[in-house]
């Protein structure tokens, strides 16, 4: 059977896909891919379905072989990869040949990286996806991100080597931002004109202790007027909520699925993948868009990845 | 009823303004209506104290077409279930490490460490939902006298089994996850397995009781 040896690992190396949501009622929160539209891109490349597992990197990639070779695609950050030595592209197949090394490195400009391997990467389904959930130790490769020496079962291959790319204006369409759409929280008149004003200007810095589970913000404090605590309630993925000492944190793909805190906006679904290539120390701000706006342009992106025409060059 | 748009892909449905088991009782009973026969744009429910978070296909459905789905529910929620509650028991070693704030809980209300135990043990609790992390119940109500705000600063890291109390709630962290609330004790016993057919050892609207045993007991039941 075709495998995949991790021969060092990386920062943090996890076997994603789509996430499995739907399990809210046992606390569950669907995981998945930091940046789900490059692990579909990625997959689309090789030839299998959008949401086959692949390999998440961030920040910093690891080194890989493969036994009997493999034909594999590399999409979100450029951590300037190279196969036995050759610059490997981005955004389009590449062959591996039997016993080859895939190096990858420091990242170039974003936070995380995509390995899609034609067949995908075979682990046990936990409630339907094989995306890792780090913080139980659920799903994916053991429930914990990969180690040296780990080795990964390969699926069958679909279809042959092709020479399709993601082509550019795809990719700028689809490019992160940090400038972030977001839409009014479900407490956003609990919080004084002041800070609203203050967190649509200002500027706020992604904070080093940032992960899956969320991104902690630095900047201005921004009151909330509450009349004592709040009634835990259900928390959507990319919520703005404001901990008692001012400051946001954004619930991310492993969020706690309640929470007691105000939330001032929700980042839109189309920015929600641009969420998962924010590194540390980057200055975003938001911008308050409409929920028609947010939805309109939520079909439209999706019209897109369903449309291999204008995906690929 | 009472709707809120909670991202562009999310409905908050609040069915009451307090926590109390009326309005818990509505929210069990939605989510089970929901549950039996899902509507194709449904992609997940989070139940809380007195809500439902409702995260729909945007490409589907807009807030107003799901918001005017679950009127037509209104009538049928507030029909009182009888179905017979299901009892857990949950063994807790409150001894010395296990119970980090066993002692700041028993001086804040003046009491003996012994009779915050036996407060802890002397109820029966309701588990309003599971949120936060998978498999962590809210259970209340918490006896007045030992109900304790949480901790201003959260721990890192909360050892997993730990039984906490937070204002009226108490819960045993099924991971070892960052969290506020106060420890005082600790179940030998696991809260989730993902290797067991019902996974979460507690369920939306179940009856809990905890035990007191001793750290031989807790030894010996140690299973993980």
């Amino acid at each position: 059977m075709s495998s995949l040896v991790v021969e060092s690992p990386g920062l943090l190396t996890t076997v994603q896909d789509l996430g499995r949501p739907g399990f809210g009622p046992l606390g569950i929160s669907p995981s998945g891919a930091a940046d789900p539209v490059a692990l579909r891109l990625g997959n689309l490349l090789v030839g299998n379905d959008p949401g086959t597992p692949a390999l998440e990197m961030t920040l910093l990639g690891g080194t890989f072989s493969f036994p009997r070779g493999a034909l594999i695609a590399l999409t979100g950050a450029d951590l300037g990869a190279s196969i036995d030595g050759c610059t490997a592209e981005m955004w389009m197949p590449q062959e591996i040949q039997p016993g080859a090394r895939l190096v990858l490195g420091p990242t170039r400009n974003f936070a995380r990286a995509y390995l899609a391997v034609a067949g995908g990467i075979q682990v046990p389904a936990f409630l339907g996806s094989a995306s890792t959930h780090l913080l139980s130790g659920l799903g994916g490769f053991e429930g914990r991100a990969l180690r040296k020496g780990d080795v990964l079962t390969l699926g069958s291959p679909a279809t042959k080597l092709s020479n399709r790319r993601i082509s550019e204006s795809v990719l700028l369409t689809l490019r992160p931002r940090k400038v972030l759409r977001v839409t009014d929280g479900p407490q956003i008149d609990r919080f004084s004109e002041d800070a609203k004003r203050a967190f649509f200007r200002d500027t706020f810095r992604v904070s080093e202790e940032s992960d899956r589970t969320g991104l902690r913000l630095g900047g201005p404090a921004l009151e909330s007027d509450l009349p004592g605590e709040m009634i835990t309630e259900g928390v959507p993925l990319g919520a703005i909520q404001i901990t008692p000492s001012g400051q946001p944190i954004i619930l991310f793909v492993e969020q706690q699925t309640t929470g007691g805190y105000p939330k001032i906006a929700n980042v839109i679904g189309v920015d929600l993948h641009r969420l998962g290539q924010l590194r540390p120390r980057v200055d975003i701000r938001f911008e308050r868009i409409s929920l028609t706006v947010a939805r309109s342009l939520w079909i439209e992106q999706e019209r897109l990845l369903h449309s291999p025409k204008q995906l690929f060059a | 009823m009472r709707f809120c748009a909670a991202s562009d892909r999310a409905l908050l449905v609040y069915l009451g303004e307090e926590i109390d088991l009326a309005t818990h009782q509505r929210v069990l009973k939605l989510l089970r209506l929901l549950e039996k026969a899902p509507p194709p744009w449904l992609r997940n429910i989070q139940p809380a104290f007195t809500s439902l978070m409702i995260t729909f296909d945007p490409a589907q459905v807009d807030h107003a077409e799901v918001e005017s789905l679950l009127r037509q529910y209104e009538q049928r929620v507030c029909v009182k279930g009888n179905s017979q509650p299901h009892y857990v028991e949950i063994p807790v070693c409150y001894d010395g490490e296990f119970g980090p704030d066993l002692d700041d809980v028993a001086a804040i209300h003046g009491l003996q460490p012994a009779e915050v135990i036996r407060l802890h043990c002397s109820a029966t609790y309701h588990a309003y939902f599971l949120g936060f992390a998978p498999g962590f119940a809210y259970l209340g109500d918490v006896p007045e006298t030992i109900a304790t705000p949480r901790l201003e600063t959260p721990r890192k890291r909360v050892p997993v089994g730990s039984v906490a109390i937070a204002g009226k709630q108490t819960a045993v962290y099924p991971f070892a996850t960052p969290g506020g609330w106060r420890l005082i004790g600790r179940t030998p016993v696991a809260l989730f397995r993902s290797d067991r057919k019902v996974m979460s050892l507690i369920s939306m609207g179940d009856q809990i009781r905890f035990r007191s045993i001793s750290r031989e007991e807790f030894q010996t039941m140690e299973v993980r």
